[in-house]
């Protein structure tokens, strides 16, 4: 297997993209990753995207694509594993690359949410979760996720105040990212106050509905050298794990089995104890998730997650800045896009080109992605070269 | 110079609270009050419509213009609520106001610019000389599905101008418009109900059209919003039209005075009508005023009025519009407003 890097980004602001096609976003992203690297071509590419069936009508997005960017006739593959498509894509472009089948491979993720009403939206992103187990009787995402936060909140004691610190950290991140869908700050009284959407959760304990595509460029390590514009970063550690996609199957609603074995690969892989890790980004699809994922990620004991960030654990400066991106909370999160976007951030901040927002001294940098309530997660480690 | 001889408004005295929409379908009456800045709406009662609301409009517009029905030479009627999909409201009202025969007659529809385009077409009819009086109208008794958050917002009212060459009271300076095809908010035919793009109506359609309309007028004028004494916008809820004029550069005060969505609803093609009326009951003569209306669809007709002194004789001839607002209001349970509204399908 050889070492693989990462010498291209490409993201465009996100947001309710009215003026802007499928095929636009991720084609704008894809072409300033490509600018980005510096490279004259590319050998392949994945596509994370879990809905644009549902969500625009098309599906066979890779020949789209490939044709859009105007790289036809490469390789080009679309990726689905619900939320974590992002972060497929780029799994399924590091190994490319590492085979050796591949030299120059870009990984993005894409998704248009907006063209469809909020009941559409609900209902392609409940595709998601088990459709006769749990969608035919009504649950819904922020459903799911509620149950699994009043689980928490019972079993550990987890806090309404503690969630809603989740929200105004990330969006505190997020006022400092330009490119966020809502980089404005929060506090406390406006997320415990905002409207009702599935009690515990208000609308601002959950990210929102967002158009938006990003792209990256990996590239066999040996053959950085040809491509000098910005410290290359190496990804040292991968893991993917799967769980059981409905939650009535899990013997814990407080625990995702899938991030913990996710992150656990990638730590072997990595040859990298948690400890050495600068920064993470994770997926806040819900404010809960934040909780339960860095516990799950062994950052915290379980239970102590709602604790750490009311302490100001995981803020820029603390014990393990999480989410310095904003999230999906404040970034946005088109779903299949997430997972790279994470990347995006990741790379900025080795690259310490993170402004306001940059982890001091950052080497390693860490990016959970999960599909649905965690039946999947994908975990990659990567180092400032 | 054409303008407004005579101005009136007519708002049924049936309201509904906010709360008594949101306890029958478990909704979050705060939550809603705090996004929509609305508290409760108008309601029609069950023999009014958009004909009878004209009518009341007109006869306080023409006792303020000081001239009899038998004198005007069109009306024009904007609205989504017109009772037949085939046959003119616009007959019956000038029948009931004495204006017929010799009389043009067309109902407008343009979504909820309807009524300020029935306006201009009045104006360019006596500005052409082809008629000498002409009545423009914006009137609707609008339609939310049950259940959908326009059902909060969408309430009935009607505003009337009598369009003349003299006596005015508020000459029309300019007018302009904004257009384009952005399809927003609709009702196809043989639908009960009008369906709507959620957030795709605020930026690219409200906010656009609003912002595109209010700057190119203002650039056409030379005119800057502090030039205004008073602006009124189209409002589909409260927040919307506070959150442009401000935008805009115009003050909370410019926009208050024709500001009433939060205790009246969306009257549709009556809102920016019904706002230039309550600013007329109170503008000084040499004021000026903005009015920015928009249409789903979408568009927005702008104006831009001088007060004259005229004003000062005609205001109290009618009833305010704050009087029809505030004043006479009787609170409607939601089984009473259901069958008003016809909400409730018996068979024939």
């Amino acid at each position: 297997m050889r070492d693989v890097a990462i010498i291209g980004i490409g993201m465009n602001k996100w947001g309710e993209l009215w003026e802007k096609s499928l095929r636009d976003i991720f084609t704008e992203a894809a072409l300033k990753a490509i600018d980005d690297a510096g490279v004259d071509h590319i050998d392949a590419m994945y596509i994370g995207c879990m809905g644009s069936g549902l969500f625009v009508g098309q599906e066979h997005l890779g020949s789209l694509m490939a044709d859009y960017l105007g790289y036809g006739p490469i390789p080009a593959t679309r990726v689905e594993s619900a939320c974590c498509s992002g972060g497929l894509s780029f799994r399924s472009a590091f190994i490319d690359v590492a085979s050796g089948i591949n030299d120059i491979v870009l990984a993005g993720g894409v998704e248009k949410m907006t063209d469809v009403s909020g009941d559409n939206d609900t209902y392609a992103l409940a595709t998601a979760a088990d459709q006769e187990y749990e969608v035919y009787n009504g649950a819904t995402f922020p459903g799911l996720y509620a149950l699994m936060a009043r689980a928490h909140m019972q079993k550990y004691g987890t806090t309404r105040k503690q969630l809603a610190e989740v929200a105004v950290k990330n969006h505190d991140n997020g006022s400092k990212n330009p490119l966020a869908q809502f980089p404005f700050k929060t506090t406390i009284d406006e997320v415990t106050n905002a409207v009702m959407v599935a009690d515990p959760l208000t609308l601002m304990d959950c990210s929102p509905i967002t158009d938006g595509a990003a792209a990256v460029i990996l590239c066999a390590a040996d053959l950085v050298k040809n491509f000098k514009r910005h410290p290359a970063i190496k990804i040292i550690g991968s893991g993917h794990a799967t769980d059981t996609i409905a939650l009535q199957s899990r013997d814990d609603l407080t625990y995702l089995k899938s991030t913990e074995i996710a992150s656990q690969k990638a730590l072997k892989m990595a040859g990298k104890k948690l400890s050495d890790i600068n920064f993470c980004e994770v997926h806040d699809c819900f404010t809960i998730a934040e909780i339960i994922v860095t516990e799950s990620l062994g950052f915290f004991e379980r239970g102590k997650g709602g604790c750490a960030v009311e302490s100001g654990k995981t803020r820029i400066g603390g014990q393990i800045p999480i989410n310095t991106s904003g999230g999906l909370k404040s970034k946005g999160h088109p779903v299949g896009a997430t997972g790279i976007a994470q990347i995006y951030e990741a790379v900025t901040q080795l690259r310490g080109d993170a402004g306001e927002r940059q982890v001091k001294g950052a080497k390693i940098g860490m990016a959970q992605n999960m599909g649905g309530s965690g039946g999947s997660t994908l975990v990659h480690i990567l180092e400032v070269i | 110079m054409v303008g407004i001889m005579g101005y009136g408004a007519y708002i049924p005295r049936y309201r509904i609270k906010v709360e008594e929409i949101a306890k029958v379908w478990g909704a979050d009456a705060p939550g809603y009050k705090r996004g929509l800045q609305l508290w409760e709406k108008s309601v029609p009662g069950p023999d009014q419509d958009t004909i009878t609301m004209s009518v009341e409009a007109s006869k306080n517009a023409l006792k303020r213009a000081g001239i009899n029905g038998k004198e005007i030479g069109a009306v024009y009627i904007g609205s989504e609520s017109h009772p037949y999909a085939v046959k003119p409201s616009g007959t019956t009202v000038a029948e009931a106001l004495g204006a017929t025969p010799e009389c043009r007659c067309a109902d407008f529809e343009f979504a909820c610019k309807a009524g300020t385009e029935a306006m201009s077409c009045a104006m360019a009819q006596v500005a052409s000389g082809v008629v000498k009086y002409a009545l423009g109208i914006g009137a609707d008794t609008s339609q939310g599905a049950p259940g959908d958050a326009l059902e909060y917002s969408a309430s009935a009212g009607a505003a009337a101008f009598v369009v003349g060459a003299e006596n005015l009271v508020a000459a029309c300076d300019l007018t302009y418009s904004f257009m384009t095809d952005t399809p927003d908010f609709w009702r196809r035919e043989h639908e009960f109900y009008p369906q709507h793009g959620g957030r795709f109506t605020g930026e690219p359609a409200y906010f656009k059209h609003t912002f595109g309309c209010a700057q190119g007028i203002m650039k056409k004028a030379g005119m800057k919003p502090s030039d205004f004494a008073y602006v009124i916008f189209h409002q589909p809820n409260g927040k919307f039209p506070m959150r442009a004029g401000l935008k805009l550069g115009f003050k909370k005060e410019q926009i208050e005075p024709g500001w009433l969505t939060p205790r009246l609803g969306n009257t549709y093609s009556g809102a920016s009508p019904i706002g230039l009326t309550s600013t007329l009951d109170i503008a000084k003569p040499g004021q000026k005023i903005l009015v920015v209306s928009y249409g789903s669809g979408a568009g927005s007709d702008g104006f831009i009025f001088t007060v004259t002194k005229r004003i000062d004789e005609v205001r109290d001839i009618a009833k305010h519009t704050v009087w029809y607002l505030d004043e006479n209001k009787t609170y409607l349970d939601y089984g009473t407003y259901a069958k008003f509204r016809g909400k409730i399908r018996k068979n024939d």
